[in-house]
């Protein structure tokens, strides 16, 4: 097992990129990641996570800010001095080097001999659980093997950082919550402070111990998974983690923890403002999980007409038409049979709790 | 990423359309060789006595040996020189923007544009005794008395390398262009410096083209006939040359046959070498 390494911390301190096209790639980011961490960096494609990505490793000089790795700010050293691991998507394993040679790539740059090199290369591809792959070219291996030597290759040169850009995005789905596994645990014996960019949302909120939530090139937050899952803090991060509906409203009254809100479907309810004081009589936007929707019988809540109702194994999501017009989604577990509700039935919803319904001011 | 069987499998259909251009080979190709093959093993010129002898004379002549040996040498020569300067501008050429490529593209494509006759007598202006390169290395006071360029061996190589030069840089461009350009950054965050990612990564992984560009250079180089005469002049003589002479002035057929299968079976025999070696590196093309 590979004794723990105890990560370094990462510093992204206020990094804006302009590419010479002109193209912002990433504006005024910063994160704070302590030695040991487990990151996720998550957003759409095309939001700069790997042009934030390719800054730490040092392919590209950031326009402004600095990158500090431990106690040293690394911006001057080239990428082979900055001893950052990197899996690509592609792996990008050497195609004409044995399984070992690959591993031990990173030793040999070292000159480190031959039969250390050896011997690093096979206690890595046990760790990884290819022991008796060695010997093979990486063409011979599937995809999920070939991420693993990607993995151990990275893992050989004993890195302070270890990144992974979007690491399982070509794998079935199986084989990825078999490698998430894999990397959560080998992250684990390791120690080493990992950054995972990804665009799926659920790999994110499973594998980070905190999850960094970009949109064009900015950081909309850095937080823990529930906290980035239940305490959002812009409609974007809260319509990209996770599903919800947005509704429109205007605010009745407000305080710090609490405002009621008259939503423009037809209901009053009390929602919590998720960026600070709301001001009275101004529009916002209401987010609601579909599962923090329930059906209630009396007047409260507003009133809507069922359209499709989706059976989903877990879960059954129906899709409700609100008077406004608009489409509101509602999830119910699916305890024993039940009950069907029928297209065209008239009902009524409500949010579960006045915490679990976000209020946003509505940006023109 | 791509696999071997399914490119394999064009072969397996439609060989009836490549009859028109076996036919053209049968006519064109193969029976005038067939004909050179026979009258080279006449003993006399006028072709009437059956044997060996031509061969005999060409394997026992230090002469034609010797002729035989220049010419190898040469081509060995030019593929290097060709080799050495085409790798770097190849390289370059997959690490600018587009429009360089198209500048670089365009100065490598234009020897092939002008006539071989037009680009051999350049290089004479440029060689010469009171050509540009004497003129200038005088004017500037480097050198009292003008170089000898022309007609020397390294005047030789250095015009066929130009003439050729397109041939090692396309397929030199091509295998650049298929390696992944994840393998450079790979190699250089596991601690590898810009040397040790070049020949442990960037090389091997464009064997294949190098071996293509060097077949190829090799090839032309040693049958250059009017570059090798122009520049070469009368000191020296290479295997077309030799055997021009041979068939055109001398009348000589049998033994100008015997030269051409000679020089035919040494060519093979070192394009065969170039291929095996380019069997063997395919392995690494899986890219
Ligand atoms: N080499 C480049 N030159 C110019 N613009 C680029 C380059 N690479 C990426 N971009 C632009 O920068 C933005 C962020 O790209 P990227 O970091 O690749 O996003 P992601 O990895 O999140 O999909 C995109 O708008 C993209 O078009
Ligand atoms: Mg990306």
């Amino acid at each position: 097992m590979a004794e723990p390494q105890g990560g370094r911390s990462l510093v992204v301190d206020a990094v804006t990129h302009r590419y010479p096209s002109g193209a912002l790639a990433v504006e005024n980011i910063n994160l704070d990641i302590k030695g040991g961490e487990i990151i996720a960096l998550l957003g759409p494609s095309g939001c700069g996570k790997t042009t934030l990505l390719r800054i730490i490793a040092g392919f590209i000089a950031q326009t402004q800010g600095r990158i500090i790795i431990g106690d040293d700010i690394v911006d001057t050293l080239p990428p082979n001095r900055r001893a950052v691991g990197i899996v690509f998507q592609n792996y990008a394993l050497f195609p004409h080097l044995s399984i070992s040679e690959n591993v031990a790539y990173g030793l040999a740059a070292r000159g480190i001999d031959r039969a250390t090199r050896q011997r690093e290369s096979q206690r890595l591809l046990e760790l990884v659980q290819l022991p008796t792959m060695a010997e093979r070219l990486p063409r011979q291996l599937s995809g999920g093997q070939q991420q693993r030597v990607a993995l151990a290759r990275a893992l050989a040169i004993k890195p302070s950082i270890l990144l992974l850009d979007e690491p399982f995005a070509a794998l079935d789905k199986n084989l990825r919550l078999d490698m998430q596994i894999e990397v959560k645990r080998l992250q684990r014996v390791s120690g080493i402070t990992t950054l995972i960019v990804t665009h799926d949302q659920e790999e994110a909120l499973s594998m980070a111990d905190r999850v960094a939530v970009l949109s064009q090139g900015k950081l909309e937050q850095f937080g823990t998974p529930s906290d980035v899952y239940d305490r959002p803090q812009t409609l974007f991060v809260n319509t990209f983690v996770g599903s919800s509906n947005r509704m429109p409203g205007v605010v009745v009254s407000a305080d710090r923890t609490a405002a009621k809100i008259r939503l423009d479907a037809g209901a009053e309810i009390i929602a919590r403002p998720a960026t600070g004081t709301l001001t009275e009589g101004g529009r916002v936007t209401v987010c609601i999980r579909p599962e923090h929707l329930q059906f209630v019988g009396d007047e409260t809540g507003f009133a809507g007409v069922v359209g499709m109702s989706l059976p989903l194994g877990a879960t059954v999501v129906h899709e409700v038409t609100t008077a406004d017009g608009s489409g509101v989604k509602i999830s119910q577990a699916r305890i024993g049979e039940t009950r069907a509700l029928e297209s065209g039935a008239a009902v009524r919803l409500a949010p579960l709790a006045p915490s679990l319904a976000n209020a946003f001011p509505a940006t023109l | 990423m791509g696999t071997a069987p399914a490119s394999r499998d064009v072969t397996s259909y439609g060989m009836g359309l490549a009859a028109p251009l076996a036919l053209f080979f049968l006519f064109f190709f193969v029976a005038p060789l067939v004909q050179l093959f026979w009258l080279s093993l006449h003993n006399d010129t006028a072709g009437l006595h059956w044997g060996l002898g031509q061969y005999i004379h060409f394997l026992t002549d230090p002469f034609s040996l010797s002729v035989l040996g220049s010419t190898l040498l040469l081509g060995a020569e030019v593929t290097a020189v060709c080799l050495v300067l085409g790798f770097p501008i190849a390289w370059l050429y997959q690490r600018v923007g587009p429009r360089l490529q198209t500048i670089i593209i365009l100065i490598v494509l234009l020897p092939l544009l002008t006539s071989v006759v037009v680009r051999t007598f350049a290089w004479i202006v440029i060689l010469g005794r009171q050509g540009i390169i004497n003129a200038t290395l005088q004017s500037l006071g480097i050198i009292d008395t003008p170089l000898k360029l022309l007609y020397t061996q390294f005047g030789v190589v250095i015009a066929l390398a130009q003439v050729q030069m397109p041939l090692m840089i396309l397929p030199l461009i091509t295998a650049l262009g298929r390696i992944d350009s994840n393998l450079d950054d790979a190699s250089c965050s596991l601690g590898a410096g810009s040397w040790r990612t070049f020949f442990r990564v960037v090389l091997p992984l464009s064997l294949p083209g190098v071996i293509a560009g060097c077949t190829l250079t090799y090839a032309a180089a040693i049958t250059a006939f009017i570059t090798q005469s122009l520049v070469g002049g009368g000191q020296m003589l290479f295997m077309p040359m030799y055997l021009y002479q041979q068939a055109s002035t001398l009348q000589n057929w049998p033994f100008a046959s015997a030269i051409s299968i000679i020089f035919l079976l040494a060519v093979l025999a070192v394009v065969s070498v170039f291929t095996t070696l380019g069997r063997l590196s395919r392995g690494y093309g899986g890219a």
